[in-house]
């Protein structure tokens, strides 16, 4: 076993881990700064992938940005009851759903891929990508500034709208 | 490295997103169920870039793509639970349907 190997298994049981404290943690603050975490192991798990401005782009927009907003929202509707972190009362239904997706589809991957390795032939520095990005996927790269602008504007509507009432 | 190691990787996520959006009564942390599923789909994504050796990096791009989506969506959910919030004074999905 190489020492990616390892330091991929190391990222993997932290992300797994966090992940499940993210989920399950009775803080609400803590369950955003959990995913911090796993957010972040996933980073590590991209560079060992080949893919490293995806995971520096990762780490900016999620990290940076995404569980910012998600802090920010979390404080604003905080409640006066601190227990609002519990879980619903179907939670062994969610366990249950949420085991057998992850069962099914390990085994789907294991019954398909075994035996596969990634060799890491084409490494994604900013250069490959940002060539593939404006050589090849320049219109879907334009239609989705549309769509980040459209959504952009329709969450300040949503928000403006709730402070006029 | 073997491809199965971020595809396990990927489904252990996925599945522990899943539980979070069906088991967390918090509307904000339904979201961050969701982003958790979300960055599962990049990481198949991205292993299977690397697998192919893609000379147009599908998957890299496809993944830069997936996290655009997130950020509108979280974006854009995170307006509706602030909506929410003010018109009913709580985002306990369990006890919003229930006044009514």
């Amino acid at each position: 076993m190489s020492a990616t190997e390892v330091i991929f298994l190391l990222f993997a049981a932290v992300a797994i881990g966090s992940a499940l404290l993210a989920m399950t943690s009775r803080q609400l603050v803590h369950s955003a700064l959990w995913l911090v975490v796993t957010l972040g192991a996933v980073a590590g798990c991209f560079v060992l992938l080949t893919a490293e401005f995806v995971a520096w782009v990762q780490v900016l927009v999620y990290v940076g940005s995404v569980v910012v907003l998600v802090i920010f929202a979390l404080m604003l509707t905080r409640q006066q009851s601190t227990i609002s972190a519990e879980v619903t009362s179907n939670r062994w239904t969610a366990a249950v759903l949420g085991l057998v997706a992850s069962v099914g589809l390990g085994a789907t991957v294991v019954s398909g891929f075994h035996g596969e390795r990634i060799e890491g032939r084409r490494i994604g520095t900013a250069e490959s990508i940002g060539d593939a990005l404006f050589n090849d996927w320049v219109l879907p790269f334009e239609i989705l500034s549309g769509v980040l602008l459209a959504a952009l504007v329709g969450a300040i509507v949503i928000s403006r709208a709730g402070a006029d009432r | 490295m073997p491809l199965l190691y971020p595809l396990v990787l990927a489904a252990a996520l996925f599945g522990i997103g899943l539980y979070g959006v069906l088991a967390r009564r918090n509307a904000v942390l339904m979201l961050l169920g969701v982003e958790l599923m979300l960055n599962a789909v990049n990481l198949n994504l991205v292993a299977f870039d690397a697998w192919f050796a893609d000379v147009m990096h599908t998957g890299q791009v496809l993944t830069l793509f997936t996290i655009t989506i997130a950020a509108a969506e979280i974006g854009l959910g995170l307006a509706i639970v602030l909506s929410l919030f003010r018109a009913v004074r709580t985002v306990d999905v369990d006890r919003v349907g229930a006044d009514r």
